[in-house]
């Protein structure tokens, strides 16, 4: 008797696990496929920041330590057999590269957004590159290289939809975002649809599930991480209407380090000038046949 | 410290008030479901029996996140549609605490001597009358203590649905993170907050207890 509701036990467990965790993986795992080679980058020579602390630890341990995402297909994307690419992982790789350590020797740590501060600020990352919005709070905790790219607020839709044209086509339609994003926050402040037409979900990637079973209408966030599910499934999804936010994302670093920041706001500078960073672009989310050009580095 | 729980007030309010919600309610539920199976796993019908011991042993084996997961993403594939993410959370909760709810409530059942149920028997009453008049009563005032961590257990397990389209307490972290703020004070401030609920819980315990205690 109890071996058996054990064992009716365990096969649910196991029902469930199939159903219900086996929906998780499914958008990034078939839709965006493996990672190619990723872009060569040539390591920079005699670079010594001799007042940067960070630079100091990544010199001591020989190679870099890089904070990123690994669920955005095309931003930042970390696919069956451990490779990772997209455009994040590629500004990363150029940091790295422009600092005089092979990019090939990264080690990635995958750190959530509500953890990004606390782990610069600890030192478990020598910067992050994750689509991490340049704003005033979060400057008075770590600070930011950049911006390498000016991403805004858009729409992600079924290749068929009619309706939804942009931002203010969303009454009566189910909006998706991950839990508590800044865009989900804004539908809600703007009341661009009403309050039961919300939905979030713990990962961008279920939003996109849920999109692509007819579940929700359109999921919004950073056109950035939007062009990578578009360009991941080209013949089911697209991007509508203008951007209706600015979002700089910039390279997070330690508070103090400023001469790390200047650095790499030299490297920003010339791989947006000699077309490096359109390169690195083109062969990430420029797959999804929306232009960008370089953004000039802030420096403060 | 403070401004960052004023400047954001309406999160807070609003993501607790949605924590209380989910707790009354799945909590109520999961009282009566619970004490349900628990008569099922005392009765002498063997099916009423099998139905609850293999319910119990499911959901207590079964993780919460995938009682949710199930709930929210596969049910739906196989027709079931709840009317809501808060509905199908108050489900997935409820299912989940009852299976606990249900030991709690059978082991209490377990301390009132056999002696008392045959006498209430002798003198002619059903089994749910000898169960709601002789034996629960008595349950119930051995059960305070571990009932209320169930409860406590029960409040805290409330987050998970933060991760399935609810918006309540475990979902302003990540809206915080989103608006730069401090997040080691964001989760003192939700440290906070759920002190706040516990502590009622707690002094019903003690009342409860003190009112069931039998004098000396």
């Amino acid at each position: 008797m109890k071996i058996r509701n054990l064992s009716i036990a365990g096969a649910l467990a196991v029902i469930l696990v199939a159903t219900g965790c086996g929906k998780e993986g499914t958008p990034g795992g078939s839709a965006a496929g493996a990672c190619g080679p990723p872009a060569p980058l040539p390591v920079a020579n005699g670079i010594n920041l001799a007042d940067s602390p960070t630079f100091a630890r990544i010199r001591g341990r020989g190679h870099v330590v890089v904070g990123v995402k690994a669920d955005q297909p095309g931003l930042a994307y970390k696919d069956a057999s451990g490779n990772r690419c997209g455009f994040d992982v590629e500004i990363a790789r150029l940091m790295s590269a422009g600092l005089g350590f092979d990019p090939g020797s990264i080690e990635y740590k995958e750190i959530p957004s509500a953890n990004r501060e606390a782990a610069i600020q600890a030192g478990e990352v020598d910067y992050y590159v994750g689509s991490y919005t340049i704003n005033d709070k979060r400057k008075e905790q770590i600070s930011f290289a950049g911006p390498y790219i000016i991403a805004g607020q858009s729409l992600l839709v079924r290749k068929d939809e009619k309706d939804i044209t942009g931002k203010d086509t969303l009454k009566g339609k189910k909006v998706c975002s991950a839990t508590g994003t800044t865009s989900i926050q804004r539908v809600r402040d703007m009341g661009l649809t009403e309050p039961g037409n919300i939905v979030e979900f713990k990962t961008g990637s279920e939003c996109v599930s849920q999109l692509l079973d007819g579940k929700v209408d359109t999921n919004t966030t950073d056109d950035a991480i939007l062009k990578g599910y578009a360009a991941a499934s080209p013949d089911e999804l697209k991007l509508v209407g203008e951007t209706f936010s600015e979002e700089k994302y910039g390279i997070g670093l330690a508070l103090s380090d400023k001469p790390l920041r200047e650095a790499m706001n030299d490297v920003l500078a010339k791989a947006g000038a000699d077309g490096t960073w359109q390169k690195l672009y083109d062969s990430t989310l420029g797959k999804s046949g929306i232009p960008a050009v370089p953004p000039a580095p802030e420096r403060y | 410290m403070s401004s960052v729980l004023l400047d954001n007030w309406e999160l807070f309010r609003i993501g607790f008030l949605t924590t209380i919600k989910l707790f009354l309610v799945a909590g109520a539920l999961s009282l009566v479901l619970g004490t349900l199976l628990a008569a099922c796993r005392v009765s002498s019908l063997p099916a009423l029996r099998a139905v609850g011991t293999g319910y119990v042993n499911t959901m207590r084996s079964t993780p919460l996140v995938l009682v949710f997961a199930f709930l929210v993403f596969a049910a739906p594939k196989m027709g079931v549609e709840l009317p809501s993410f808060f509905w199908a959370a108050i489900a997935a909760l409820t299912a989940y605490t009852s299976a606990f709810i249900c030991e709690v409530v059978r082991s209490g059942i377990n301390t009132v001597p056999a002696g008392q149920a045959e006498a209430a028997r002798s003198v002619g009453m059903t089994f749910l009358q000898v169960l709601g008049i002789v034996v629960l009563p008595q349950a119930f005032r051995a059960i305070m203590p571990p009932l209320t961590s169930t409860a406590i257990a029960l409040l805290k397990n409330t987050t998970i649905a933060a991760g399935f389209s609810v918006v309540e307490a475990g979902s302003i972290p990540a809206a915080m993170a989103e608006r730069g703020e401090n997040q080691m004070v964001t989760l003192f401030w939700i440290t906070v907050g759920f002190l706040i609920l516990i502590l009622p819980l707690m002094l019903a315990q003690r009342w409860a207890e003190r009112r069931a205690a039998v004098p000396a």
